[in-house]
């Protein structure tokens, strides 16, 4: 962590900053979005709505949910056409929680 | 303070700050009209609508959106300058906060109006006050030549790479923004050369080095960023010096230090005094002095950063000191003794007796007489444990 005389003023953020870089997934509690393959058309709505970087997309191809960004926020499942995104009760377990400051950890 | 005797046009001090916006021609004016502020913007959209300034004015439909604007425009690299009074500067207030986090050089140009309510048009401190802790540098002008004046070097003091914080000028309502003077103008060419180019340290429309600003601070950076804060205030305190100097050099006019003495050297009562009644306090001090009543008057220029230090050192010897405060923190007494009497505890062993008077709310006149009622008081040694009131009828 940086002293206050490293940083730069105001806040700013030289190179700009995105929610890529913000591990969010902590925030999430109670649901979590869970991906059906099978359901998915691609139309990539829950892209648009998502606030967060939390979809992940390869290739025009919905890939699946980034629990590390991801703050449960359902969002995504409502704005789903096709009901391929719908919201489980998530068990306290941690094991779905940001582990390292970069991880990209993806579960389909 | 000498004024030049060339070139003296008679205006007021609206008019006057609004002269001295058109000599900065800043990028863009974000305002929204309030007594006693409405004079300085409205000679300043006729400059534009002249022609003889290209700054972007925008009408925009609260103080709260000018701010805001004046915060983004700041952003995108802009040279920034607003005004405001009262409630308008209570409802900008929010975002000033963050234009002195974001570390905006805006200046502010305040027409210092009473809080509502009840409902006041005329001039106390309070609005000023409220916005003492927001992280801006805070000047105060006694007359429409300090109004223009401190303006131009405000932009200079604001825009400093050690400092960027916004600085308010304020000029006490209708008493300097509708009262007309004698008013010495700088060449258009000068101010611009003593003002400079601004470049702003991170501009958003520099596409090729984009950055994120105003981020989320929680925790873990939040207290680093108001630690910023602290430096840039400390900082401003020599760049003020700096200018006063360079500032004497083109205009003969003379700021020196932190705060303008007047008999005060040899004076064993001292009267503090913030803006335009501190020029009533002259008058009053050339009486009493002729009557042999050794009596001095210290004026801030500057209440943030405060130079309670050098205050301290100058009231040191005097035999009893009256804070005259145009504003009250309620339940406390008025902010600037609250300063003053923090000054000497922390700097005095042997302090001088220090007493508080509240007066002009709302514009209640204090004339001569009252002036001269609070020296009476200091030399027949009243309990100065007693806050006190000018011109009140009690």
């Amino acid at each position: 962590m940086k002293r206050y005389q490293e940083l730069p003023i105001g806040g700013v953020i030289p190179g700009g900053a995105t929610p890529q870089l913000v591990q969010t997934g902590g925030w999430r509690s109670g649901k979590k979005p869970v991906f059906n393959e099978k359901l998915c058309v691609n139309c990539l709505l829950c892209w648009v709505h998502c606030p967060e970087a939390t979809i992940v997309v390869e290739r025009s191809q919905m890939r699946g949910i980034s629990y590390d960004h991801c703050k449960g926020c359902g969002i995504c499942s409502q704005s789903c056409p096709t009901g391929a995104i719908t919201m489980a009760i998530e068990l306290h377990d941690d094991s779905h929680r940001p582990k390292s400051e970069v991880s990209e950890e993806v579960c389909v | 303070m000498r004024v030049a005797t060339t070139h003296l046009t008679l205006m007021t001090g609206a008019e006057a700050a609004a002269h001295a916006m058109r000599q900065i021609n800043p990028d863009v004016v974000p305002v929204y009209p309030i007594t006693p502020q409405t004079p300085i913007i409205e000679t300043f959209a006729q400059f534009v609508a002249d022609s003889q300034c290209d700054s972007e004015i925008i009408n925009v439909e609260s103080e709260h959106s000018a701010m805001s604007a004046a915060v983004g425009a700041s952003c995108a690299g802009a040279r920034v300058i607003t005004a405001t009074s009262s409630q308008g500067l209570a409802l900008m207030l929010e975002i000033v906060y963050i234009a002195a986090s974001m570390r905006c050089p805006i200046v502010i140009a305040v027409g210092s109006r009473a809080l509502s309510g009840p409902i006041n048009i005329h001039c106390d401190h309070s609005d000023s006050m409220m916005a003492r802790d927001a992280g801006c540098v805070q000047i105060f002008a006694e007359n429409a030549q300090e109004a223009y004046d401190l303006m131009i070097m405000a932009q200079r003091l604001a825009e400093d790479r050690r400092v960027l914080v916004p600085v308010m000028v304020m000029q006490d309502g209708f008493t300097i923004t509708h009262s007309a003077e004698p008013v010495a103008l700088l060449p258009d060419q000068t101010v611009q050369e003593f003002i400079g180019e601004y470049e702003a340290l991170y501009p958003l429309l520099d596409v090729d080095h984009p950055t994120t600003q105003g981020p989320f601070a929680l925790p873990d950076y939040y207290f680093e960023l108001k630690r910023q804060q602290v430096d840039a205030l400390d900082a401003a305190r020599g760049v003020w010096l700096e200018l006063q100097k360079r500032f004497a050099e083109i205009s003969g006019r003379r700021y020196e230090g932190f705060f303008e003495e007047y008999k005060l050297s040899d004076a064993e009562y001292a009267l503090v005094i913030l803006s335009s009644t501190a020029g009533t306090a002259k008058v009053v001090i050339d009486r009493l002095r002729r009557k042999g009543v050794k009596v001095g008057l210290l004026k801030p220029w500057l209440f943030r950063p405060f130079p309670a230090k050098e205050i301290a050192q100058a009231l040191a010897d005097k035999r009893a000191i009256a804070v005259l405060d145009r504003a009250i923190s309620f339940g406390s007494w008025g902010p600037l003794y609250l300063e003053i009497s923090a000054a000497l505890g922390r700097y005095l062993q042997q302090k001088p007796a220090l007493y508080n008077y509240i007066y002009g709310l709302g514009g209640r006149d204090t004339p001569p007489e009252l002036i001269a009622s609070v020296v009476t008081d200091m030399q027949s040694g009243l309990d100065p444990t007693v806050l006190r009131y000018l011109g009140l009828r009690e």
